[in-house]
């Protein structure tokens, strides 16, 4: 609960990068362009899967403006982020529509373009893994022929030989098939949805130039400035400190941009062009098809429970869709087995989640890291047992939500501290959403109003040494530079950071100038600004960088006040003496050292540095999951209303509740800007979107205009934001993570309601009033 | 001028913000390309460059345009209003106040869009600004914010006298 004696925390500041966005001038990164810039362009494959037969560059080499053409024969290696197994062009065969298989770098955008055309590639077509459920089957085509001999990035990834399972991650917690013969009630349901996009309004892009004294500059729009240079160092021996990162205002990112795919090939570009500046964006069918997308994702679940409706044993088999490459979807694998159960305590749980490969655009990081399509699974789920048991919906979520004292699925200790209070938040959710008023009512001769419901969790899978620093510099006005390697990709971690470090030192907000651009030769390290953990991790490194100024100041302070430092307080743009605020320093005339009047000078510069490192993490055991896989969990519950015509299936979507416990709200506005955001993503994803493969895995719907989303109009009537604030006593000022959490639970609760408008089991997405018909056709209830 | 072919080159005069700009294109140039990469005005946005998402939005001849979809020889005799060209405009302002701005790319489109629709429909009802608005895409927001900030310059009364927006006309 925000501290009623803090002035900034807690306080709706605006954002400090308003402004200059709402004026256009803002400089992304496809905004840079100067003379002698080259332009690289790919060809991509035209084939979901096939054997590369040849090459043949001699009629693009004829092109006007050609200055190099690359292809996979140039660079036969794989690389990824947790399984090394994506070649960054392919060579030998191709695996998904839009694979790379050759750059073309050229003077202009245009000729390189043009030029891409004059490639002539000959495939020889392979059987295509056009499904989750196919690449399951014994007798599937292999996406990869020797998936188990790659080199593993990080440690819970396994491929199993001679099948296309690239991961799988289980959870064996208690004796569930004891506990499932036992139960007095159970209930076993089914769940698909397909692959989609992120669609961030800013395109991938990026530009690097390889300098004569060997550095390479790297500019990008990443989430993931650090990994870069971990990419560029692994994969092709640069050292680390000859790479320069720099990320300039991210224009919308939703995970997207967590992973490395352009860098590298820019870094080949340059490369061959003798280390000139080459800028490489993708277009958007090719953000949408070439750069990974988000997860299919196919579920079972099984359910047992008392005839009270208290949970007993819960089995989860969950297929993710990562496409033609594991990328992030392995971690996804494993983050959806360690939350398998959404917020419920159930002490016999066995999940088995397996990363699949097929012939899809590969799959990525996507807002909620698996999270929405688990909660999808788990809430429908917990609907019809309510059903099946007669009870109220949120009865049944009430009697099983989680608590302290109770272990997760990885058997991690839950307290007071490590998780937010999820009864707190289905009671205010169930005010917000009036839902004592009830669940389904009649509002006209063939309209239906009703309402669902969605508990939901998520804990911050970082890196067990995931880390983040903060250097703050003072000014000779007393104003405060902060230097810090989080990413400003429109969730308002700038601002957010600057508050915290306004509130440590007791100064307003327009004295603490945050560098927005991030560059790696200044910034201390950060992990990457992904899984809801920059505020979290940077801003405990800015608490810790306040609290080391500080004792500089009033170290200052005490020589020109001849006090001891103890006697000190730092507030006001001042430091000053406890007992007698009036007699005191101006933090101008100490902050580049104290001048006395003879001209002798002490101390310098206030300078102040901190960091934070995650503590306690571990890897999960491979055969039970036992582990620690992060921080805390921050809780929700999110309702909505809508209205359904039950003639045409058409309907509205009239109000979309989130409340969360994140711990303290740093800044109320910023945080209901990132719940409303995610619920609209959350909803246009449920009611709209997907990929559309033909039977040759072709994506069909690769541009804006065959990939429907929710547009102005179409969200909810009303969205209603409530935070419930259970403080993290070793997050900043109580704070836990909370950029994620609005998008999870939403897909759910739509289908909740739904099912209940239209009298019909809807457990695949996207809900349009097509596939509710087709449903109702098929009579399955 | 030989406007036969796309690669051959012209020297053309376009009207961008109350300023005659004389610039080189190549006819295949569109507005967009134009006026980011010679012009440098790079408040307009490459998006999707098919029409179908907004941020590339500026005003023709008062009218909001995708920029993708015109080329630069298409529009040298008429007025090209960016969102360069409307700092004074009290949607932008708005966009601040309502908080309808996160990652900030589509902001610029949806700005200039906003200011176009309540110049030309002061008091207009909820249809005509889903209607309009429909044409620019947010991934951020949830379009409430946006909502907020355009609904709060929409004059109420429904006075069909005051055809100009007050805050709107000069």
């Amino acid at each position: 609960m925000a501290n009623k004696s803090w002035s900034t925390v807690g306080k709706p500041e605006q954002r400090i990068d308003a402004v200059e966005k709402s004026t256009g001038k803002v400089r992304y990164i496809g905004d840079y362009s100067a003379p002698g810039l080259m332009h690289a362009k790919l060809v991509k494959s035209t084939q979901a899967h096939a054997k590369i037969i040849s090459i043949d560059t001699t009629e693009a080499w004829k092109m006007p403006g050609v200055r190099a053409i690359i292809t996979g024969k140039m660079f036969p290696f794989h690389i990824g982020p947790i399984l090394a197994d994506r070649p960054p062009l392919a060579f030998e065969k191709v695996r998904y529509y839009g694979e790379p298989v050759a750059i073309i770098v050229a003077d202009h955008e245009h000729q390189a373009k043009h030029a891409t055309e004059k490639v002539k590639v000959v495939y020889e077509p392979l059987p295509i893994v056009n499904s989750v459920q196919q690449a399951f089957l014994k007798d599937a085509p292999l996406v990869h022929d020797n998936a188990e001999q790659y080199t593993k990035i990080i440690s819970d990834v396994y491929p199993k030989a001679s099948t296309n399972i690239g991961s799988h991650i289980k959870i064996r917690k208690g004796d569930f098939d004891t506990a499932w013969a036992n139960s007095e009630e159970t209930i076993t349901a089914t769940y698909s949805f397909n692959l989609s996009d992120h669609v961030a309004m800013e395109t991938r892009s990026t530009r690097v130039e390889i300098n004569p004294a060997g550095k390479v500059i790297v500019h990008s729009c990443s989430q993931s400035p650090f990994t870069i240079k971990k990419v560029l160092n692994q994969f092709f021996n640069v050292e680390v400190g000859d790479i320069l990162v720099h990320i300039p205002m991210v224009g919308g990112a939703f995970g997207g941009k967590g992973t490395v795919q352009l860098e590298p090939l820019a870094y080949l570009a340059s490369k061959a062009v003798g280390g000139k500046v080459v800028k490489l964006e993708f277009d958007r069918e090719e953000d949408m098809t070439t750069a990974p997308c988000r997860i299919g994702f196919d579920a079972t679940v099984q359910l047992g429970v008392t005839k009270e409706g208290k949970l007993v044993a819960g089995k989860y088999t969950y297929l993710l869709d990562s496409g033609a490459y594991s990328d992030q979807a392995a971690g996804i694998t494993r983050a959806a087995a360690l939350d398998c159960t959404g917020p419920y305590n159930i002490p016999n749980v066995w999940c088995d989640s397996y990363c699949m490969y097929t012939n899809h655009p590969f799959a990525t990081s996507f807002r909620g890291y698996g999270h929405p399509e688990l909660t999808f699974a788990v809430e429908r789920t917990m609907d019809q047992l309510a059903e099946k048991l007669q009870m109220d919906p949120l009865q049944l979520r009430m009697i099983n939500g989680i608590k302290p004292g109770h272990t997760t699925p990885t058997q991690t200790v839950l307290t007071a501290n490590n998780i937010g209070d999820l009864e707190k938040c289905i009671h205010r959710a169930k005010e917000l959403i009036k839902w004592d008023e009830g669940q389904k009512v009649q509002s006209g001769k063939n309209k239906v109003r009703t309402k669902g419901i969605s508990t939901f969790w998520k804990t911050s899978t970082t890196a067990t040494n995931a880390q983040a620093g903060a250097i703050i510099i003072f000014e000779a006005d007393g104003s405060v530079n902060l230097n810090c390697a989080a990413i400003e990709l429109g969730q308002g971690t700038k601002t957010i950071l600057g508050q915290i470090l306004a509130e440590k030192l007791g100064m307003d907000m327009n004295k603490v100038h945050v560098t927005m651009e991030v560059n790696t030769q200044y910034d201390p390290h950060q992990w990457r600004t992904v899984a809801s953990s920059s505020t979290f991790l940077a801003g405990k490194a800015v608490v810790f960088a306040a609290d080391h100024a500080i004792a500089q100041l009033k170290k200052t302070a005490a020589v020109v006040l001849q006090c001891s430092p103890d006697d000190l307080e730092v507030g006001g743009g001042r430091v000053y003496l406890k007992p007698d605020p009036t007699f005191g320093v101006d933090i101008k005339d100490i902050s580049l050292g104290y001048t006395y009047p003879s001209g002798h000078s002490i101390e310098g510069q206030i300078v102040g540095i901190g960091k934070h490192i995650q503590r306690h993490l571990t890897p999960m055991d491979q055969q039970t999951g036992f582990g620690k896989p992060g921080p805390w969990w921050s809780v929700g519950v999110q309702a909505i209303e809508i209205e359904l015509d039950t003639r045409d299936f058409t309907y509205s979507i009239l109000k979309g509740v989130t409340v969360l416990d994140g711990g303290t709200i740093i800044n109320p506005m910023t945080a209901t800007q990132q719940m409303r955001g995610g619920m609209y993503m959350g909803l246009s994803y449920a009611t709209s979107e997907k990929f559309v493969f033909d039977e040759q895995g072709i994506v069909q719907n690769s541009d804006l205009r065959g990939y429907p989303m929710l547009r102005y109009g179409e969200q909810p009537t009303e969205y209603l934001v409530d935070f419930i604030e259970s403080p993290a006593i070793d997050g900043p000022f109580g704070a836990r993570g909370i950029g994620e959490y609005g998008v999870i639970g939403a897909p759910a609760c739509l289908a909740n309601s739904l099912s209940i408008a239209a009298d019909v089991e809807l457990n695949e997405l996207p809900l349009t009033p097509e596939s509710i018909w087709q449903k109702k056709k098929e009579g399955t209830k | 001028m030989n406007w036969q072919n796309a690669t051959s080159k012209a020297i053309i005069h376009l009207h961008v913000n109350g300023e005659t700009q004389e610039v080189v294109v190549r006819n295949a140039d569109t507005l967009l390309s134009t006026l980011r990469e010679k012009l440098g005005l790079t408040g307009a946005k490459r998006s999707c460059e098919n029409g179908d998402c907004g941020a590339c939005t500026v005003l023709i001849n008062g009218e909001p345009s995708h920029s993708c979809l015109s080329l630069a020889v298409e529009v040298v005799n008429l007025p090209i209003t960016t969102i360069e060209g409307l700092l004074d405009s009290p949607v932008r302002t708005a966009f601040i106040d309502k908080w309808a701005i996160q990652c900030g790319f589509c902001t610029p489109g949806f700005i200039v869009n906003g200011h176009a629709l309540l110049t030309n429909h002061p008091n207009a009802k909820e249809e005509i600004v889903e209607e309009w608005l429909q044409s620019n895409i947010c991934r951020c927001t949830g379009y409430q914010e946006i909502k907020d900030a355009v609904n709060s310059l929409i004059v109420e009364n429904d006075d069909s006298i005051n055809k100009t927006h007050p805050r709107l006309s000069k």
